[in-house]
């Protein structure tokens, strides 16, 4: 039935697959942080065990030991105990399926450093931003970049040879490497721009005209830095797509016919772009990372700087949250883009106006 | 021969393998013309460069040019381990999956196209966090060996399935050769050189992805890399300090080796693939 709808079939195949992806997504999160010895309540517990007696410490790791779902209780809610008195830990299996259900619902648990505090709590502020900073970046920069590349392809001459290599540094020059060389040159010596935040200090995150402002200003050098790798990176692929679409016999059959440089160059953008749009849904995981750790070097209040923090105060529900988010994230785009191809993809198309 | 001599036509392959010649030897050759030294405080916190200490001093006062010396040996070290695992394991895949074909094939290529999605980096900071002591250089360049491979069996999954319904493949099959025999003996032969290409950009992925996770303060505990230096002098506020010597070293030798690799493999397609050549 659904061979009459060749792109809702697309559609349904691919997020089927995305779904089974993102389980194992999820099981990845829960499996590796345990690899290690480390534990939540070990680690809340040296924070706050000074100055506590014995007693009222182990109440306190009962209830955070609770909290973290770490042991059995009883229907009406009690800690369960074994002969000795000590609390049944839970099995890592139900651990798990406690996981999965808490991340379906998009529960992730409590931070350790920030205690109270919830980890949907700290991403909910944080990933405004980092969608800000990235949708922006990749999606034009994937534009630009492809207009560059075919530009370079079809000119050839001075403007490829200018191109090219400028292409290929900005591609090669790690994204981390670009922001410190930002901050540090249009940031702290020359301070055209703000060097670190994402918006005045005595600012708090409102929707006025001060405050879109300010960070407006702030937005500047970490868009660049990544939106420059991106267009180089972007660039050399759409050029070296086209310089073999410029081989192609239709090509050649249009240029003998007479056909409109433009209309050409209209043609072999259509046909180079399909592949590169393919390829952004493979890049877009290396570039999100590389988005991150940019982030951190200006202090942006992304997710990248919720990571940061998280590692170096071995905030594991936190870390786990955050990547996790990250992955889903990407998970999206990239099914976004899937279905984007599915669209313009000719092949599927036709298929859907034979009705084969 | 005649592959030697058109790769040193080529100014691209000249300029590449130039850079990096000259960084794989600033690293084997430079102990023995400075004297390196990376646990003695020989000056003042971020100290200017000077005669004595040609590139100055880091935030503990140690010499700059001692420490690009280690890290950029330790940079190298992990970039050619994880380049190697990586490829060993993609290319296994790649090779397998391609030539077998049907449910293995389709088995191997979902779980590679899944590893492709979940960004790699997010995998090395969940493993790399959760190995709180013990995070040697080693066991780094394993893990990012170990996560950075699903593009390159992509890759070369590609090129083995266009392989394997080759009249000598199948001559092979009718003669008696196991799968290994004929994966190993008459499909990657073929493939060498791609695969040697494959390397070449898993050894930069490899330096990008440990200079990534020593920035997020997941590096290696028992060595300096450059990474590791550029996450010390940011998290020690060398920036605002002014101190350039303290981070530009590190992140120039992290770009030209990275460019240099890019461009020896953008020149050996250039080589290998005729079609590209003008």
């Amino acid at each position: 039935m659904l061979n009459q709808y060749p792109t809702l079939k697309h559609i349904l195949g691919r997020a089927g697959w995305y779904f089974v992806t993102f389980l194992v997504a999820v099981t990845i999160n829960f499996f590796l942080p345990r690899l290690g010895d480390a534990n939540p309540v070990d680690t809340m517990m040296a924070k706050v065990s000074a100055g506590l007696d014995t007693a009222s410490a182990k109440e306190k790791e009962e209830s955070y030991l609770k909290e973290f779902g770490l042991v059995e209780l009883d229907p009406s809610g009690h800690v369960q105990r074994d002969a000795q008195g000590k609390p049944v830990r839970t099995t890592l299996a139900s651990q798990f399926a406690n996981y999965v259900g808490m991340s379906l619902r998009g529960d992730l648990g409590s931070s350790i450093l920030q205690h109270p505090k919830r980890v949907s709590e700290i991403i909910k502020a944080a990933l405004p931003w980092t969608l800000a900073l990235q949708l922006p970046t990749i999606v034009f920069g994937w534009l630009l970049g492809n207009v560059l590349g075919a530009l370079a392809a079809y000119k050839r001459g001075v403007f490829d040879q200018l191109m090219y290599p400028m292409a290929l540094l900005a591609s090669a020059i790690p994204a981390f490497c670009f922001g410190i060389l930002l901050v540090y040159v249009f940031g702290i010596r020359l301070e055209w721009f703000p060097a670190v935040g994402g918006y005045d200090d005595g600012l708090s995150p409102a929707l006025s005209r001060q405050f879109i402002a300010s960070a407006s200003y702030y937005y500047v050098l970490p868009f660049l830095s990544v939106f420059l790798i991106v267009v180089g990176g972007q660039a050399i692929g759409m050029r070296s797509m086209c310089i073999y679409e410029l081989g192609t016999d239709y090509v050649k059959y249009a240029k003998l016919l007479g056909v409109k440089e433009s209309k050409i160059l209209f043609y072999m953008f259509r046909n180079a772009m399909l592949p590169q749009l393919t390829g952004l849904a493979l890049a877009l995981g290396t570039m999100v990372g590389g988005a991150l750790i940019t982030e951190m070097i200006f202090s942006y209040p992304g997710l990248g700087m919720a990571v940061l923090t998280a590692i170096q105060g071995n905030d594991y529900p936190l870390i786990t949250g955050c990547t996790l988010l990250v992955t889903v994230t990407v998970l999206i785009a990239n099914f976004s883009v899937d279905i984007l191809v599915g669209i313009l993809d000719p092949r599927i198309r036709a298929a859907q106006r034979t009705g084969k | 021969m005649k592959l030697f001599t058109s790769l040193l036509r080529t100014p691209s392959f000249v300029l590449g393998f130039g850079l990096f010649f000259a960084t794989l030897l600033f690293a084997l050759l430079g102990p023995l013309f400075v004297h390196v030294d990376v646990s003695t405080r020989v000056g003042l916190a971020f100290t200017p460069p000077s005669r004595a200490h040609w590139l100055g001093t880091d935030h503990l006062g140690v010499d700059m040019v001692s420490l690009l010396i280690a890290g950029l040996r330790s940079s190298l070290y992990v970039g050619f381990l994880a380049g190697t695992v990586a490829t060993f394991v993609g290319t296994l895949i790649g090779l397998y999956g391609g030539y077998k074909g049907g449910l293995i094939d389709d088995v191997l290529t979902v779980g590679t196209n899944l590893f492709l999605v979940i960004p790699s980096l997010i995998v090395l900071i969940l493993l790399s966090s959760s190995i709180e002591n013990g995070r040697s250089l080693t066991l780094i360049a394993l893990i990012i060996g170990c996560t950075t491979w699903t593009w390159s069996a992509r890759a070369v999954r590609a090129q083995s399935s266009s392989l394997r319904g080759r009249d000598h493949v199948s001559l092979a099959r009718i003669n008696g050769y196991g799968t290994l025999g004929i994966v190993l003996l008459h499909i990657m032969p073929y493939l060498l050189s791609y695969i040697f290409m494959v390397f070449i950009l898993q050894t930069a992925t490899g330096i990008l992805s440990e200079a990534s996770i020593s920035m997020l303060g997941l590096g290696p505990y028992d060595s300096i890399s450059l990474g590791k230096i550029l996450n010390e002098a940011i998290r020690n506020e060398a920036l605002t300090d002014g101190a350039w010597w303290a981070f530009a070293p590190a992140m120039v030798l992290i770009t030209v080796i990275v460019f240099a690799l890019y461009i020896i493999n953008t020149s050996l397609e250039g080589v290998f693939n005729p079609r590209l050549r003008k």
